[in-house]
């Protein structure tokens, strides 16, 4: 990927200063975001296993930004970004993290399974891979109901050696259902380097099933987002589904417990690259350049969003935590009238 | 009232439902096309159209997964496993996503979806193609399960699997598919089966053979002989499995004061271990005699017919199993 940050891209004079404006304000939200969530996380107000999506961020942005309301949008369990680039707020994202009711999923989820009916987020899932035949089944549902809506699945690299991955390729092949699998390539599957486990490159995965595969810098968000528009709407058409290798670089380690270098990666790779890709910087650069953003404009920007992310941490630690009646709340849609459903012998 | 086969009766079981609600869909290998492996869906494909009889390619967990998804945005899958030990392939669909995405969405998302296909032995299907698939189902809180052993039971318990809002696994027998039953005609209006509903197959006073699915009728053939011998056993049929009847366990513990659980499956961490858990923790001071489990032996299923039958759960081991818990042998 080369160095662009010197250079002035074409692509932005199609767009407006408004729209350039977004895009930077909105990663910025998502790295502060993430920033924040690693803070608490340090200090006890988040649990279990927290995945941040800091370094990936213009690649969220990019494939949902350009989509419809009613679109839908499914990820693995590396999802916080992409639920708020899906109109999720903060707050209530947030107050998933901390395991609060007023969680997106009620406290019930947590980091790894943030879910939104309303916005059409269909999920955080945390097996590699199965999300895939989600999706593929949300993508049957719209062409059942001859719908219109397109459905973008995410994945990391590693989800390309599953076969739950090469199953719904094929489903949605044979069925020309409008989904968008969109591979989010770090590079690492965890702490294991794509091209040990495989023998082929990331965009061959997708060959054999007819399916168009297409490859984009997802460090670069004019890229991004300008090939999903295009993308989104040929499948809108009809063209059926396609497969994209969209290349990023995890900033941060697999997950809390993972040093963000050491032993897998090195500390010159991580810096190299950190300081070379980083699709919020390249953006800032290139505005800046252009005279499309002014340093006080940019420190305004920064600190608006700060202060929308500290005020999504306090929504968060002032929420409730799930009251003891949720326990059994939601195992069931339906409570059958006849027989019993919880076989523990506990009071309820 | 009409005799059919438990085949005609999921058949006829299918097409109310997929007429009565446009949302419902049946997927999986040779459901269209074919007819289905055991000509369950005879004819669905000439009457509801290629969009709602789907043939799948043989990838279980894809499209178990993708009627997952299906049913998370409104519709109402019907998935079909050849047979439920295919489903072993579609487990982590099953498990991880089906019963846990209500839960972990905190009710926005409803899986309102079944599994369906036979569970359990044949005949000389040998060990990847003879086991009884319950345990691995029921086990898991979020999923509903069924197991039909007449071809009314069929009908009623598949219709309101379909009409639930959760997914609900449907375990047919293979050697059920022939047998002929009463079934009410449709003329007379819709014929339902609640889920949680037991069903006493045969009233008797000295033992109850609790039982579900297929072993039903080796109950039955096990009362008989019992009958022959003055001993007057009474048949429960569990029927539904999650939510489970235990007022009609109990009901009948409490008259017998004697049972035996009879499954086809492995008896380890098998339905009856938990039948019987549930019965010395509730009805202990009814009890006359320690409750027994009739099931498969503890191996792999072997092809060779004499070997098969060993392995089997019959109706000798449970008329033994009763004279024990009478004190009889």
């Amino acid at each position: 990927m080369p160095d662009t940050t010197t250079q002035q891209d074409p692509r932005l004079e199609t767009f407006s200063r408004e729209q350039l404006h977004e895009f930077l304000r909105k990663m910025l939200l998502f790295r502060r975001f993430e920033e924040k969530a690693e803070e608490a996380y340090a200090i006890g107000k988040i649990g279990g296993f927290c995945h941040l999506h800091i370094g990936q961020e213009a690649v969220a942005l990019g494939f949902i930004g350009p989509l419809r309301e009613d679109d839908y949008a499914i990820s693995a369990y590396r999802e916080h970004t992409q639920a708020l680039a899906k109109g999720l707020e903060p707050g209530p994202v947030m107050a998933e993290l901390f395991g609060r009711r007023s969680g997106v999923s009620g406290g019930k989820g947590g980091s790894m399974h943030l879910f939104d009916v309303e916005r059409r987020f269909m999920g955080g899932h945390g097996i590699v891979g199965a999300q895939t035949a989600l999706a593929a089944g949300i993508g049957w549902a719209i062409r059942y109901r001859g719908g219109d809506q397109v459905c973008v699945c995410f994945m990391g690299d590693a989800a390309v050696n599953q076969g739950a991955f090469h199953e719904s390729l094929n489903m949605a092949a044979i069925w020309k259902l409008p989904v968008i699998f969109v591979v989010e390539n770090n590079d690492y599957g965890m702490g294991t380097k794509f091209s040990r486990v495989s023998a082929v490159p990331v965009l061959e995965k997708g060959d054999g099933y007819g399916i168009p595969t297409h490859s984009v810098d997802g460090q670069d968000i004019l890229e991004t987002w300008r090939f999903t528009e295009e993308l989104v709407a040929r499948v809108r058409e009809g063209e059926g589904p396609q497969y994209v290798d969209a290349r990023t670089y995890r900033f941060k380690g697999h997950s809390m417990s993972d040093p963000v270098s050491g032993t897998y990666r090195s500390k010159e790779e991580v810096t190299e690259k950190t300081h070379k890709q980083d699709p919020i910087t390249l953006l800032r650069d290139r505005l800046l350049e252009a005279d499309l953003l002014t340093k006080e404009e940019l420190e305004a920007m920064d600190s608006d969003v700060r202060k929308e992310v500290d005020e999504a941490a306090d929504f968060a630690d002032e929420a409730p935590f799930p009251p003891e009646e949720d326990l059994y709340a939601h195992v069931y849609a339906e409570t059958n009238p006849n027989g019993r459903l919880f076989l523990d012998g506990r009071d309820r | 009232m009409p005799q059919i086969t438990y085949r005609e009766a999921l058949n006829q079981a299918l097409a109310e439902e997929m007429e009565r609600d446009e949302t419902v869909f049946l997927m999986g290998e040779e459901v269209a096309e074919y007819d289905g492996a055991y000509k369950v869906s005879k004819g669905l494909l000439e009457r509801f159209g290629s969009d709602r009889v789907v043939d799948s390619p043989i990838s279980e967990l894809g499209f178990a997964g993708l009627g997952v998804g299906a049913a998370m945005t409104g519709l109402r899958p019907v998935i079909e496993f050849m047979t439920f030990n295919f489903s072993i392939l579609a487990l982590d669909q099953v498990i991880n996503s089906a019963a846990k995405l209500h839960y972990m969405s905190a009710g926005q998302f409803s899986v309102p979806m079944v599994f369906r296909g036979p569970t359990g032995a044949a005949l000389q299907l040998s060990a990847q193609h003879s086991q009884a698939c319950e345990t691995w189902y029921v086990h898991s809180p979020g999923i509903k399960l069924v197991t039909p052993g007449t071809p009314a039971d069929a009908k009623g318990l598949l219709k309101a699997a379909i009409r639930d809002d959760d997914p609900v696994a449907v375990m047919e027998g293979e050697l059920l598919y022939n047998v002929k039953g009463e079934v009410p005609d449709p003329e007379e209006g819709d014929f339902i089966i609640p889920l949680g509903v037991a069903d006493v197959k045969r009233e008797g006073d000295h033992v109850s053979i609790i039982t579900h699915g297929k072993m039903v009728h080796v109950a039955l053939q096990a009362a008989g002989q019992l009958a022959k011998e003055g001993v007057d056993a009474e048949v429960v049929d569990l029927r539904s499995l999650r939510p489970l009847d235990v007022e009609a366990i109990l009901r009948s513990v409490h008259k017998t004061n004697r049972a035996v659980y009879l499954e086809e499956g492995w008896p380890y961490v098998g339905i009856g271990a938990q039948i019987v858990a549930l019965i010395q923790e509730e009805a202990f001071d009814y009890l006359d005699a320690p409750v027994l489990r009739v099931t498969q032996a503890d191996i792999p299923m072997p092809y060779a017919k004499n070997l098969e039958k060993l392995a089997k759960p019959d109706a000798k081991r449970v008329v033994a199993a009763c004279k024990r818990v009478l004190y009889q042998d």
